[in-house]
């Protein structure tokens, strides 16, 4: 296999080295590649979430105790709304989709490219510039915004800072995440390799498949609804102002429709590269393939009627209430499927404790924390109990960076061979997967009990007898950083000095592996029939065991 | 089939709006029936022929240049785009007028009136005025696409592009549909 696959990539030149129209820089910033766009957003996003890390880092500095510590308050509201706007906007919504579902899906469905290789492109350009106006809209005149990233009125009208960069930002933000999604629905339509049905696709093409679709119908909402701020602010037409009969409320369910469904673009990604790893992992063929294919496309679709889950307090009518809990608590049943399906596929398979099989094991336990706090919140008692606590927080920190995060780091270490032709050190990357996950714990676990016993979210200062839990929570993120510079550090060494990887280093089974590391420009020689299904291990038993 | 995707984030972007509308003419049904008679329904009757032609004269480009017809082609694309401008026009007059009489946004004869009529008219603005947005933008696509008809680049028999561009036109068509009895018609 591996002398077979150097042949090959010595007759055909990587898309790193194969001459290209244009030279140097201009070869990646004008580029159709999937790949290369792929690679662009990963470079782009990461210095997004090194900043995005220091704001957070800098945030639990300032609450290792109570009063001012190291920074003023007005900069403490300033830190967690752009660590939520770039987080959020710059860091996990684009993770996933943007960067490994550019990279692999039409490697992934067997074809050359994606269906439109221009807008491709400009969706990059698009990032970039969104990305760019909310670092920019800091240094302004007038400060930087201070609303948190909900961006709710009517304080979001009345603060001097500047929220209009902010918003607009967010607005493009969102016009690039539509033309993304636009593209992967159309290009898993259209180019799929001939005999590679929709059940023979890999899971992680499922859940982009639903991910693009939440994509596409929920964030003209968002856009539509940010713009009505900027109209808001810069002309006074009273929509959402209480004072010209405009409803706030109303600003808050329009923001929700996009912004809970969101939450699904984040974490439905990553629930594929779950499916995606483990059965490689484990040897095994997934368990109930369809029944996680399906999960996938139901959890877009119950997740899109949520919305309101957030606003339990804002005085809604007790059947409203009622209807959207238990719709909440409806998602939970396709995700637990799919945790169930993943243990099912663990339970007698021949498990690799390789870099990316830990974080997803730290994926699926963080990942059910998560869940299961997701549902004390939709829960109505408990839901007043703890609304705006740190029980929130630490709830959504368990699903974005404990799920969708550690998914990231799984899928980067899963593709990285395949994307630069190199192996990192594995005993460093398990060291870097050890301090991550304790790191993670001990920040983000205490905030459930400093939530139930009432820490409000955002506030700058607190009461003394919160303290204990604050401490262990700022530790936490020292060892959590540690952890990510490790992370990097061993991937960054690898980019210059890793030895040269093979074409299937892990065993896979599905189409990326069958083709050189890193890719050619043109991905297949020529594209490639598909006759079996996208986990099957019936044939690799001593495969496995020769490995080195 | 992107471009349909595409047109449709475009009606949810509106469908947007028309929820605002929705929950804030059920909540001050007669103030915004007090507004709504202060709008001209002469004019918004004009725009709205207007406009259905225009979408006509850029469906029949699409059958002319199918059939080879390049110059004729050209020819009713720029009756789309003159009509499109006459559409501006009018819109023009109509805000102007309303301005004159001191209905726009913080206004001191606006804020002397109810909730229910401030909101009208600020849903006014803004939704026809995003519409209008859309006719520009969609004016642009269309004089990009006249070019790409006269250097051949758009031709019998690859006319894809003409085709994304009238639907995009239509959608403006069918935006305005939507609007004009919403905020003309309606009582």
């Amino acid at each position: 296999m591996a002398s077979q696959s150097s042949i090959a990539a010595a007759v055909e030149p990587d898309f790193y080295t194969a001459a290209h129209s244009r030279s140097g820089l201009m070869s990646w910033l004008l580029t159709t590649d999937h790949k290369r766009i792929g690679l662009l957003y990963f470079a782009s996003m990461m210095v997004f979430f090194i900043v995005a890390v220091i704001f957070g880092f800098v945030m639990r500095l300032e609450m290792l105790s109570p009063g001012q510590t190291v920074v003023e308050p007005q900069t403490y509201n300033t830190l967690f709304t752009l660590h939520g706007i770039m987080m959020i906007f710059l860091f996990v919504i684009p993770g996933l989709p943007a960067v490994f579902g550019n990279f692999m899906l039409p490697i992934l469905v067997g074809a050359r490219d994606v269906f439109f290789p221009r807008l491709n492109l400009l969706s990059w350009w698009l990032f970039i510039a969104g990305g760019l106006l909310a670092v920019v809209s800091l240094f302004l005149p007038g400060g930087a915004a201070d609303t948190g990233w909900t961006f709710y009125v009517p304080y979001s009208i009345r603060t001097s800072t500047n929220v209009i960069p902010a918003v607009t930002a967010a607005f493009i933000l969102g016009f690039s995440s539509i033309l993304t999604g636009l593209n992967f629905i159309v290009t898993i339509h259209r180019m799929r390799a001939p005999g590679m049905s929709w059940y023979k696709m890999p899971l992680f093409v499922w859940a982009l498949y639903s991910t693009a679709w939440v994509q596409v119908l929920a964030t003209p909402i968002i856009g539509i609804t940010l713009l009505m701020v900027v109209v808001e602010r810069v002309f006074g037409v009273g929509i959402f102002d209480p004072a010209l009969g405009g409803d706030p409320v109303l600003y808050q369910h329009l923001f929700w429709i996009y912004s809970h469904p969101a939450v699904y673009i984040i974490i439905l990604p990553a629930l594929g590269v779950v499916s995606e790893i483990i059965p490689v992992f484990a040897r095994r063929t997934i368990f109930g393939y369809k029944f996680i294919a399906y999960s996938s496309i139901a959890i877009a679709l119950f997740g899109s009627l949520v919305w309101a889950h957030h606003m339990f307090t804002v005085g809604m009518s007790n059947t409203g209430m009622f209807v959207f809990s238990l719709l909440t608590f409806l998602v939970s049943i396709p995700s637990a499927i799919k945790v169930f399906n993943w243990v099912a596929t663990l339970y007698k398979g021949s498990i690799l404790l390789e870099a990316p099989m830990l974080y997803i094991l730290s994926f699926i336990v963080q990942f059910s924390i998560g869940g299961f706090t997701g549902l004390m919140l939709g829960a109505l008692a408990v839901n007043i109990h703890v609304q705006d606590t740190y029980f929130v927080v630490g709830h959504f920190h368990y699903v974005m960076f404990g799920g969708t995060g550690f998914g990231l780091f799984a899928a980067m270490h899963y593709w990285f061979p395949k994307m630069f032709g190199r192996m990192y050190n594995r005993r460093r990357a398990a060291v870097a997967w050890f301090l991550t996950t304790v790191g993670f714990n001990l920040l983000y676990f205490p905030f459930f009990f400093l939530g139930y016993l009432g820490m409000p979210r955002r506030y700058y200062d607190y009461l003394p007898e919160y303290q204990t839990y604050h401490v262990i929570s700022t530790v936490g993120s020292w060892v959590l950083v540690a952890g990510l510079i490790i992370l990097f550090v061993n991937l960054l060494i690898a980019l210059k000095k890793g030895e040269k990887a093979p074409a299937d280093p892990w065993g896979g089974k599905t189409l990326e592996w069958t083709i050189p590391s890193p890719p050619p420009v043109e991905n297949f020689h020529t594209i490639p029939t598909i006759t079996r299904g996208p986990y099957d291990y019936s044939h690799v038993q001593e495969h496995a065991t020769e490995r080195p | 089939m992107g471009m349909w995707l595409f047109l449709f984030t475009e009606l949810i972007l509106f469908g947007g709006l028309f929820i605002v509308y929705a929950v804030y003419r059920y909540s001050h049904p007669e103030q915004f029936h007090l507004a709504a008679m202060e709008l001209n329904t002469f004019v918004g009757t004009v725009n709205t022929i207007i406009l259905l032609t225009s979408s006509l004269t850029a469906a029949m480009s699409i059958t002319a240049i199918r059939e080879g017809r390049k110059g004729f082609a050209i020819g009713l694309l720029s009756m789309t785009v003159v009509l499109a401008m006459a559409f501006m026009v009018n819109k023009y007059f109509e805000w102007g007028h309303k301005f004159e009489l001191g209905i726009y946004p913080k206004s001191p004869e606006m804020l002397a009136k109810t909730p229910g009529e401030i909101l009208y008219f600020g849903l006014y603005y803004t939704m026809t005025g995003l519409h209008a947005l859309h006719v520009v933008i969609g004016v642009i696509v269309l004089l990009v696409i006249m070019r790409m008809i006269a250097r051949d680049v758009i031709t019998a028999q690859s006319y894809v592009r003409l085709e994304a561009g009238a639907l995009y036109w239509h959608l403006v068509d069918i935006i305005w549909i939507f609007l004009f009895p919403l905020f003309y018609l309606l009582h």
